[in-house]
């Protein structure tokens, strides 16, 4: 298949980014290009321009600050897979994305602002807390992943607005991410992603966030309300899993996986993220 | 006699082109002054087509044409033919471009050429259709139902034909008075054949010489000329070249004449310029035929003891919008004769309805109605098996047809050519460790845990087919095969086969064969097929068929070779022809017990070049031809069992072992049949497990790209381990079955038996396939709801 | 059109090109280098893995303005004066494949797989295909050709 015809601008800083932006009208912003390229070739997406903002260099990599990890829009997900010092639910999730040549040109910025229901970085963000930071000609502000992700292929990132750079706390919680794959397509039918914190044998606090069942990526407040002040025994997971339901309004079905399936689902893929993470919070 | 080659798994001989993307696919060819077509497809199921105005797009720089199926029809184009036609079949004309009607979402109604396929893409979009909707059948079953929505007016209720083998009367009998009657309405359901390459064409109009040459992903290149000639085109087949360069898998979906093969020479030919249209993977899922496709009512009886008594068979075959080449071929003749499997089964009833849908034509793909087969039979004898509480393996062989039995024939057709299925299912319980699976399985059940053996054994008719047969069941060709041997006056040998490899490694195998019938080194063996211009007219590949009537056909002209080199040598050695012989390991003749009074390869080679000294009556030259009909199918036979395990909260499967043990008859190159028989496995685990074609009600193809049809990855199995249990075949001198297809055939059943085995405990009967986490963990629910 | 100069196994090019020509058909069709193929429209298939930049990537998935000023390796460049890459030895020692047509993206990804990997496990190995489709070989022999040219070093 081929893309239709668009003009091709490449910035090589967010200001240039910034002046094409306002020059151009219907313009989109070209990344690695793994969720664009694909629709531009299906033709679900015609825009008049791109800027090419994959060269910028100050939108790549990950760095450190105390307990916050900032992780540059352009990352690649095989960056953050093979990152040593990222939360585990983060680089097993990245590591999980697609395949490795998708993984080497897709990032991190990109998949966000995409924001298809069915990826698996909003899940582990929006678990984990995360935090991402875009700039406008106005100046910069910061989201909240919970507050990011509005609905199917919808976030917070304004038209004339750039994701630069995505912020995740790394505090010492154990964190996880399970996934039910769709077996043709390989993203999530359903992915939990857990993080807990355990102090004297209880839970602490916990954050659990579901993808691929909503339109956007959900937090699960009553798993979570159900797991705080908890040991977190198989059983008291599972029962704080069997919660899940009512965390879930609009749940997708299609020929893979029903709504019912879906449903059915999720306390499983919960009980496993949640194990798995309390057993790295030790 | 001895072989040097045959027999040994020589590495492939056409890989080195592969390995450095030098391969020759259709869709690599350039020539100057090539055009591209790009194909306007029908969004809609079933509608009218009220009008197409195609001026914008027209006036678009860069498009050269565009044109409708109309245009086509008032310039004698004819329509796409079925090739098999049983009696009181009714048929519908399919035009390369659909005229007044849509009758499947992709069905052609324009084609636009363009200087580049980008702009012919973007030219696309500026035609405006206009449709009338229409409402749409999808199951094969319902469109025969009264009311259904009608396909065509020409197929009265949507039947294109009944095909019965067998007594109503007399099974009915069978099944009154059997002890136990076993019943099971299945659907095996739709594929997607998904070669990975794409279909490809391109035509070149020569008008200087009114001659057209079409490069085109064919299995069989001959037979798409002469239906070009006899049914579309209507152009001399003398004037028609067809090319069938490397082609990157088929599996059946490029035996058939398709639209685009008509489209793209007309267009060359309206503009005299090469034209070239490149299937896209979107148009290959709503273009290519799709397989399978079948609802089937099936009835075991047997006796308490196990004892096999009768069958009886109803089954529904999609045959989609349209009659594809030889789809009426598949739900029949090469299904219904499979009924009696490994086994004696004395009163056999099936009987095929080929009904109409707006889907895409369903055709042969990977095994072709015998997977159909062996998976009804195979899910009845399992069930049967623990109805009766008896072990699966013990009732199969209490059932088997025995060694001594052979040539066996059946109740329905078939007369098998050998086997021995005791032996067969020896090895399996050996390579597969039965005792140990039961073992493995009987602890894990013990921990609650949900795992499964499955077993199976399957028949194949390969290597289609006694002509006779075949047309007289409705073929509108026989179906022999030509080979031809042309040895240089250097030694060296051109071999030409009406066969075609698109993976199968023809030029290694069949090298293999010439070269030890010529007692000449594989390097001086050069394989020719694919191209009308070169080699003499020939079936095809397709139904495991290449080895046992293709290579046949080279042996036999390779005998000829040698028949005549000896008549040249005794010649000049002065003896009598019978006093010579071929020495097969160095090409030589020489006199009986004088090996010092010898000829060459190559003196006799230069002998029938100089032609001053040959005996009386012996022409100048050396080429031989046969046209080798077989007298009979060849019968692949197979024991597979498999390991699964299934994730109880999830339903998802894992298939844990996997062991099979296959009958192919004599081998030429053991690497190449493994291989062919792992690739086959994979596929029939991928029906089994994975693949699923699906429509909606109003005929929207809801898995139509990577992203929705599971296609099987790497990580979806372990080793398998394979085997062969050889029993010659005495059919063909070379002693060779099919093997491109038993591995698909048979992995299908055997991982199915292995998952529903996997779910006995919880009383679950039967699960269609795939057996997706969703559908077993359905099942598992309404058990335990108690539905 | 766009200028774009780039290395391709090894030679400099510099061509105008639309700016939504994918790197493939610049390489299928500009360049004349068919032996990277094509086989889905999704990402998904693998068919068209090339090196780019030193990493496997899907030239389908990519445009050619976006490859500008990159280094790319192509399956007709990854032999080295004559002598086969030990991947694409390894492919024809296994009977690593049948039709031929995923092969130039199998052994492309296949040889960034296992690069510093020599002991390559076979569930690395199956994992790590997971971006390639192939329907001839039911895998088992690639698999085989991976971890044979894995412990070669490749």
């Amino acid at each position: 298949m081929y893309p239709p015809k668009f003009d091709y601008y490449r910035a090589n800083s967010i200001d240039e980014a910034f002046a094409l932006m306002g020059q151009l009208g219907d313009a989109k912003l070209l990344a690695g290009g793994h969720s664009l390229i694909p629709a531009l070739k299906l033709r679900l997406a015609a825009p008049s321009a791109l800027i090419d903002i994959g060269r910028i260099g100050e939108l790549k990599g990950i760095s450190r600050n105390g307990s916050t990890a900032t992780i540059g829009a352009l990352t690649t997900h095989a960056t953050v897979a093979a990152a040593s010092d990222l939360p585990a639910a983060l680089t097993e999730a990245a590591g999980w994305i697609g395949d490795p040549q998708v993984r080497n040109r897709g990032t991190v910025g990109g998949n966000i602002a995409h924001a298809d229901p069915a990826s698996d970085l909003p899940t582990v963000l929006t678990a984990l807390g995360a935090t991402m930071n875009m700039r406008g000609l106005n100046g910069a502000r910061s989201v909240s992943a919970d507050d990011f992700f509005i609905d199917l292929f919808m976030t917070a990132l304004g038209e004339d607005e750039i994701l630069t750079s995505v912020d995740v706390p790394v505090d010492g919680a154990g964190t996880a991410y399970a996934k039910l794959f769709n077996p043709a397509s390989r993203y999530a039918i359903v992915g939990v992603a857990a993080k807990v914190s355990v102090s004297g044998g209880q839970c602490t606090s916990a954050r659990v966030a579901l993808g691929g069942l909503t339109p956007s990526a959900v937090r699960a407040p009553s798993v979570e309300a159900a797991l705080v002040g908890k040991a977190l025994t198989a059983d008291n997971i599972a029962a704080a899993a069997a919660q899940v339901g009512g965390d879930l309004d609009d749940v997708m079905g299609d020929i893979h996986a029903s709504e019912e399936y879906r449903r059915a689902m999720a306390p499983i893929y919960v009980q496993r993220a949640v194990s798995k993470a309390a057993e790295r919070a030790g | 006699m001895s072989n040097k080659y045959i027999g040994e798994s020589i590495k492939r001989v056409e890989d080195p082109r592969f390995i450095q993307g030098k391969g020759k696919y259709v869709a690599n060819l350039s020539i100057p002054g090539m055009l591209h077509a790009a194909i306007k497809r029908s969004p809609y199921a079933h509608a009218v087509i009220k009008g197409i105005d195609t001026s914008k797009a027209e006036a678009m720089e860069g498009v050269v044409a565009v044109y409708v199926g109309q245009q086509m029809k008032d310039d004698g184009i004819g329509s796409l033919p079925c090739g098999f036609n049983p009696p009181d079949i009714k048929t519908a004309p399919h035009m390369p471009l659909a005229v007044d009607k849509v009758r499947h979402v992709g069905d052609g109604v324009a084609v636009v050429i363009a200087e580049s396929p980008y702009i012919a893409y973007d030219a696309l979009d500026l035609i405006d259709v206009q449709y009338e909707p229409l409402s749409a059948v999808i199951d094969p079953k319902k469109a025969a139902q009264p009311g259904a929505p009608q396909v065509h007016d020409e197929i009265p209720n949507n039947v294109s034909f009944h095909w019965p083998l067998g007594t109503r009367e007399e099974i009915n009998a069978v099944l009154a008075s059997a002890d136990k009657v076993i019943e099971l309405d299945l659907v095996n359901q739709r594929l997607v054949p998904n070669a990975m390459e794409p279909r490809a064409c391109v035509a070149q109009w020569d008008a200087f010489s009114d001659e057209m040459t079409i490069w085109t992903t064919s299995q069989n290149p001959h037979i798409i000329r002469l239906l070009l000639s006899l049914a579309t085109m209507g152009l001399p087949e003398n004037k028609l070249r067809v090319i069938s360069p490397d082609v990157g898998g088929g599996f059946g979906s490029k035996i058939f004449h398709y639209a685009e093969e008509v489209i793209v020479p007309w267009a060359s030919k309206q503009l005299g310029r090469p034209v070239k249209w490149v299937s896209t993977r979107s148009e290959a899922f709503v273009t290519d035929a799709h397989g399978r496709d079948h609802v089937t009512t099936a009835k075991l009886a047997l006796k308490n003891d196990g004892t096999f008594l009768g069958l009886d068979v109803t089954t529904y075959a999609n045959m989609g919008a349209y009659l594809s080449t030889f789809a009426p071929m598949i739900p029949t003749a090469l299904y219904i004769t499979l009924f009696s499997g490994l086994y004696k089964l004395p009163v056999i009833f099936g009987e095929a309805y080929g009904t109409m849908t707006h889907t895409v034509p369903v055709d042969a793909y990977r095994g072709a109605g015998r997977p159909e087969a062996s998976y009804m039979l195979e899910r009845l004898v399992d069930l049967a098996a623990r109805e009766l509480d008896m072990d699966p393996i013990e009732l199969r062989r209490k059932n088997f047809i025995q060694p001594d039995e052979f040539p066996y024939q059946t109740p329905v057709a078939m007369i098998y050519d050998s086997g021995d299925y005791p032996k067969l299912f020896d090895s399996l319980e050996a390579l597969g460790d039965y005792a140990g699976l039961k073992a493995k399985r009987d602890a894990a059940r013990a921990e609650g845990r949900l795992v499964g053996i499955g077993i199976s054994g399957c028949i194949e008719a390969s290597g289609p087919a006694p002509s006779q047969v075949a047309v007289g069941l409705g073929a509108g060709v026989g179906l022999w095969e030509s080979g031809v041997i042309r040895v240089h006056p250097t030694g060296k040998v051109s071999v030409m086969t009406g066969s075609h490899t698109h993976g199968q490694g023809h030029e290694t195998a069949f090298a293999q064969i010439v070269a030890d019938e010529l007692g000449i080194p594989m390097e001086d063996v050069e394989i020719i097929h694919g191209d009308t211009g070169r080699t003499p007219f020939g079936l095809g590949t397709y139904g495991s068929r290449s080895a046992s009537v293709g290579g046949t056909a080279l042996a036999v002209s390779a005998g000829k070779v040698r028949d005549k080199m000896l008549k040249i040598a005794a010649h000049q050695l002065e003896v009598d022809v019978e006093d010579m012989v071929f020495d097969r390991t160095t090409g030589t003749m020489h006199v009986k017990g004088s090996p010092e009074q010898s000829k060459s390869f190559v003196d006799i080679s230069v002998a029938a070049l100089m032609a001053n000294n040959l005996p009386e009556g012996v022409e100048p030259g050396l080429e031989e031809t046969t046209f080798y009909d077989p007298s009979n199918f060849t019968f692949p036979n197979s024991a597979h069992i498999a390991l699964i395990e299934i994730d109880r909260d999830t339903g998802q499967v894992s298939l844990l072992e996997y062991a099979a043990v296959d009958d192919v008859g004599k081998v030429i190159n053991p690497m190449i049949v493994e291989g062919q028989l792992v690739g086959g496995i994979a596929q029939g685990v991928g029906q089994a497990l994975w693949e699923n074609c699906v429509y909606d009600e109003q005929g929207q193809l809801l898995s139509g790209s990577f992203m929705d049809y599971a296609m099987p990855r790497a990580d979806g199995f372990p080793m398998l381990k394979v085997s062969r249990n050889e029993t010659p075949s005495p059919t063909n001198p070379l002693g060779v079955k099919g093997a491109g297809e038993m591995g698909t055939i048979a992995a299908t059943i055997t991982v199915a038996n292995g998952v529903m085995d996997a779910l006995a405990p919880l009383g679950i009967r039967h699960i269609d396939i795939p057996h997706t986490p969703q559908r077993i963990w359905q099942a598992i629910q309404a058990q335990s709801n108690g539905h | 059109m766009q200028s774009i100069t780039l290395t391709v196994n090894g030679k400099s090019y510099t061509r105008d090109v639309e700016p939504r020509m994918l790197l493939v058909d610049f390489i299928r069709n500009a360049l004349g280098l068919t032996g990277t193929n094509i086989a889905c429209d999704t990402s998904q298939c693998g068919a068209c893995t090339i090196h780019m930049d030193g990493m496997a990537v899907k030239s389908c998935t990519v445009l050619a303005v976006q490859a500008d000023g990159a280094d790319i390796t192509t399956i007709e460049g990854l032999a080295t004066n004559g002598h086969l890459h030990p991947m694409q030895q390894a492919f024809w020692d296994q009977h690593g494949l049948q039709c031929g047509y995923c092969t130039p993206g199998m052994i492309m990804a296949a040889a960034k797989l296992v690069e510093n990997n020599p002991g390559i496990t076979e569930a690395e190995i199956r994992h790590g295909l997971e971006g390639n489709l192939c329907r001839c070989t039911g895998y088992q022999n690639i698999v085989k050709a991976v971890a044979q040219a894995a412990a070669a070093g490749s």
